[in-house]
């Protein structure tokens, strides 16, 4: 697939700061309201706005129904001039930071809250899962309730037989991604993982052991797009946005999935960022298994199609590593907050890029690579999406 | 290989029944033209008209070309397995009781890619064939089975909860003494019954192939006459928890018309038998069939009615008696309706002429009750729910979709 005919605009003057996270809960008695209220709220605290300054917004949710983004403008009493609702899960932080920036851009909203968040009650995964699409209704749920591990279940299998990634190439992945993780206060996991642990971990779906499983939590993240002259005025430090990507349904003849859209777009991507993959400081992929990891590494051009359990076996992937990636610890060690997980890479990224990321700050990071990847409707994920950021001054 | 079938212990009464639970029932009105292949053993999914092009999952129009004119017909179930797992976890209760469970992908020589329960005897990687089955929410679902049969794949765990086998099972025939009954319970036997309670309606009759019969040591006799409550009732309550397969085998067929007779006497006969028998069969063993539906490997699961293709039109020849067949009918659907809460199969039979007594003066072509019993045998093992048996009935069925106008008036003349 080349790149579009037409020359895209570039995102010149729109930035996105403020990463907020509402600290995660394992299980939450709220409801998504109160999570994407939280969360708001703490957007306009923090980046020092009054209330009704904050013109635009874009939701994303699973648990929020039988309201959309517009009941909940009502619920936050919030009077917004431009208004999104993105289903698109694990692509939702990606999707609407380009829906954003391009708002901005053109001037139909000044300062824009891009959020997501929801809640976990004991039984809404099953619910979530019980009704996520037609085709999963209709010829996935049927068959063993398995849910995402089912479906990941598949594609791993089919993956490591076809290109001979074996456990330990996803474990190594997993226990960088929990070292990391000891390091963000916000991570639900706060214990050490080994790799043998990883490897003597119970069975759940074959070839997916408990620790390539994501757990499921209540939680939202946040972020604010704006020009980056009323960034400036509000002394935020900002990551501006380089290049984004998105695809849907790619590649539907694969008969099975081994390969996401970014492989479409990702020459797209890198052009128009004027960057390659080698400038690329750090990674945070949408993680929710690790198989996905390794699509993405291969897609987005760190390696070629087939060869990331080389490229793992040849990197270290924690905070001090030479391929530094989910420098939050990803989903897999700091929970699945529905889809605030899609968020989660790009908040991070943003923490990186403002200097906002604590004890997991990479230092002297200039640009990031943030990929997401959303909504297994039947027999693989449909939604892709990448974005390069960089960092902008620091006020 | 598949580990044959253990014949099931006597029950510990100390323990706990296992309660029915059902697998996910929900789905979307196309899908529900898969549940009709289901229902009769075929395999079939949406053709585009147009491109041609097989779809699944269904749809409202060709994924393909966007067309709305999307047939189900008969697909090449052939297919090739990509990848597998074996779940050990499951969010749905009734899969949770049953891990573990292996699905897989199978890309279909017809084009899609279907997620189908994988049997125990596919080898990954491997060809498969792709079978429609009803679950125990009676709502359809592939199964990918392996391109040859393997020895006792019909008895793999997965399998048993997709059909009826009466392997191991106890069969209740109501009436065991009609040509049509005492074929049943033989074919019951021959399919590995452990044991056939043969209803006997008349125990002033000696019928010699009757008593051949109850001297098979797997057969018990019962005293049982549908049209007698306190009958049915007293039965049930001394067999009513042992009961897995009921065959309601119990009929009465006579001949005439409606304007022929001055009194509604054959009628309400007919009614008596076929309508209100089944029906009072249903209260007194439908409750403890559904209190028993997930009783282990060998629980309550099918619930048959034989009727005839006349359920589906009126031979005015025997009116009164297609009358009932109808309202027979009509009862079966309630009965399912009110079954399938538990997964307790209902399975209708509807046969041409059969040659018994009753039908000495129906020419020929007849069927012989035996292939009519093996015809059951058979659907209760594939899983069925709506079995045509013979020619004729097939005919009737075939004409009827054609112009049913046209059979009104040809059986009527």
């Amino acid at each position: 697939m080349s790149a579009p005919a037409r020359p895209r605009r570039g995102y010149d003057g729109v930035v996105a700061t403020m990463p907020v996270t509402v600290p995660y809960a394992r299980y939450s008695t709220r409801s998504a309201h109160w999570w994407l209220g939280r969360a708001l709220g703490a957007l306009i605290a923090g980046a020092g706005l009054a209330k009704d300054e904050v013109d635009g917004v874009c939701v994303s949710s699973f648990t929020l129904g039988p309201d959309t983004a517009v009941g909940l403008m009502q619920h936050l009493g919030m009077s917004p001039r431009w208004l999104d609702h993105i289903p698109m899960g694990g692509a939702s932080g990606v999707v609407a930071l380009r829906r954003a920036a391009r708002a901005v851009q053109a001037g139909d909203a000044e300062v824009i809250a891009c959020i997501a968040g929801d809640t976990n009650q004991v039984d809404s995964f099953r619910n979530t899962v019980s009704q996520f699409s037609r085709f999963a209704q209709d010829a996935v749920y049927p068959y063993g309730a398995g849910g995402p591990n089912a479906s990941f279940a598949l594609l791993t299998d089919y993956y490591m037989k076809r290109f001979g990634a074996t456990r330990e190439d996803f474990g190594k992945l997993c226990v960088a991604q929990r070292d990391n993780a000891l390091a963000n206060p916000h991570a639900l996991m706060k214990k050490p993982l080994t790799l043998q642990q990883y490897l003597d971990a119970r069975p759940i779906t074959d070839p997916i052991h408990l620790f390539d499983c994501v757990m499921p939590c209540a939680g939202a993240e946040a972020y604010l797009v704006m020009t980056e002259a009323r960034a400036r005025a509000l002394k935020l430090p900002f990551a501006r946005i380089r290049s984004t990507i998105e695809r849907h349904n790619a590649f539907p003849d694969d008969p099975i999935q081994f390969r996401g859209g970014w492989a479409m777009d990702k020459d797209a991507l890198y052009e128009h960022a004027g960057a390659a993959p080698a400038d690329i400081d750090f990674v945070e992929t949408y993680d929710d298994y690790p198989v996905i990891n390794m699509m993405q590494f291969e897609d987005l051009g760190f390696c070629a199609k087939g060869e990331a359990p080389a490229f793992v076996r040849a990197h270290r992937f924690n905070l001090a590593g030479d391929f530094p990636f989910n420098t939050s610890g990803g989903q897999l060690s700091v929970g699945q907050a529905g889809a605030a997980g899609g968020y989660l890479g790009t908040v991070q990224a943003l923490r990186q890029l403002t200097g906002g990321a604590g004890a997991t700050q990479l230092h002297g990071a200039r640009l990031g690579l943030v990929s997401g990847f959303g909504m297994i409707n039947y027999d693989r994920g449909l939604c892709s999406g990448a974005a390069i950021l960089e960092r902008g001054a620091t006020p | 290989m598949t580990e044959p079938l253990v014949k099931p212990k006597k029950k510990n009464p100390v323990e706990r029944t296992r309660l029915a639970t059902r697998p996910p029932a929900a789905r979307s009105r196309s899908a529900l033209g898969l549940t009709r292949a289901a229902a009769e053993g075929r395999f079939e999914m949406q053709v585009c008209a147009e491109c041609g092009a097989v779809q699944y999952p269904p749809r409202e129009v060709c994924g393909r070309c966007l067309s709305e004119r999307l047939a189900w017909k008969p697909v090449d179930d052939r297919g090739e397995l990509l990848a597998t797992t074996t779940l050990r976890h499951s969010n749905d209760p009734y899969f949770r009781e049953r891990l573990p469970w292996r699905v897989g992908s199978v890309k279909m020589a017809a084009g899609p890619v279907v997620v189908a329960h994988v049997h125990e005897d596919c080898t990954a990687n491997g060809a498969v064939r792709l079978a429609l089955k009803l679950d125990r929410s009676g709502q359809a679902v592939i199964h990918a089975l392996p391109a040859k049969n393997t020895p006792n794949m019909n008895e793999a765990p997965q399998m048993r909860e997709s059909t009826c086998d009466p392997k191991f099972r106890r069969v209740l025939v109501s009436d065991g003494k009609s040509a049509m009954g005492l074929a049943v319970a033989e074919a019951m036997l021959d399919a590995g019954a452990a044991t056939v309670f043969v209803g006997d309606p008349t125990i002033w009759k000696r019928v010699a192939a009757f008593d051949r019969l109850a001297a098979d040591p797997r057969v018990q006799v019962v005293e049982l006459d549908v049209t007698d409550t306190d009958s049915v009732k007293r039965l049930a309550a001394s067999i009513g928890g042992k009961v897995e397969i009921l065959v309601n085998t119990a009929a009465y067929l006579r001949d005439g018309g409606i304007l022929g007779r001055k009194d509604v006497i054959l009628a309400r006969d007919a009614m008596d038998v076929n309508v209100l028998g089944p029906m009072r069969l249903a209260q007194a063993f439908g409750p403890g069939m559904c209190f028993r539906a997930a009783d282990g490997t060998h629980g309550a699961v099918a619930w048959v009615n034989v009727l005839s293709i006349h359920a589906l039109v009126a031979l005015p020849g025997r009116g009164a008696w297609s009358a009932s067949m109808a309202a027979a009918l009509s009862a079966a659907q309630t009965l399912r309706a009110e079954l399938r809460g538990a997964g307790v199969q209902v399975v209708n039979v509807f046969p041409g002429p059969i040659d018994e007594e009753w039908e000495q003066l129906t020419p020929p072509p007849k069927l012989a009750p035996a292939t009519v019993a093996k015809a059951i045998v058979q659907g209760l093992q594939d899983g069925r729910e709506d079995i045509y048996v013979g020619d004729i009935a097939e005919e009737i069925r075939e004409r009827l979709r054609h112009n049913h106008k046209a059979v009104e008036r040809e059986l009527g003349q």
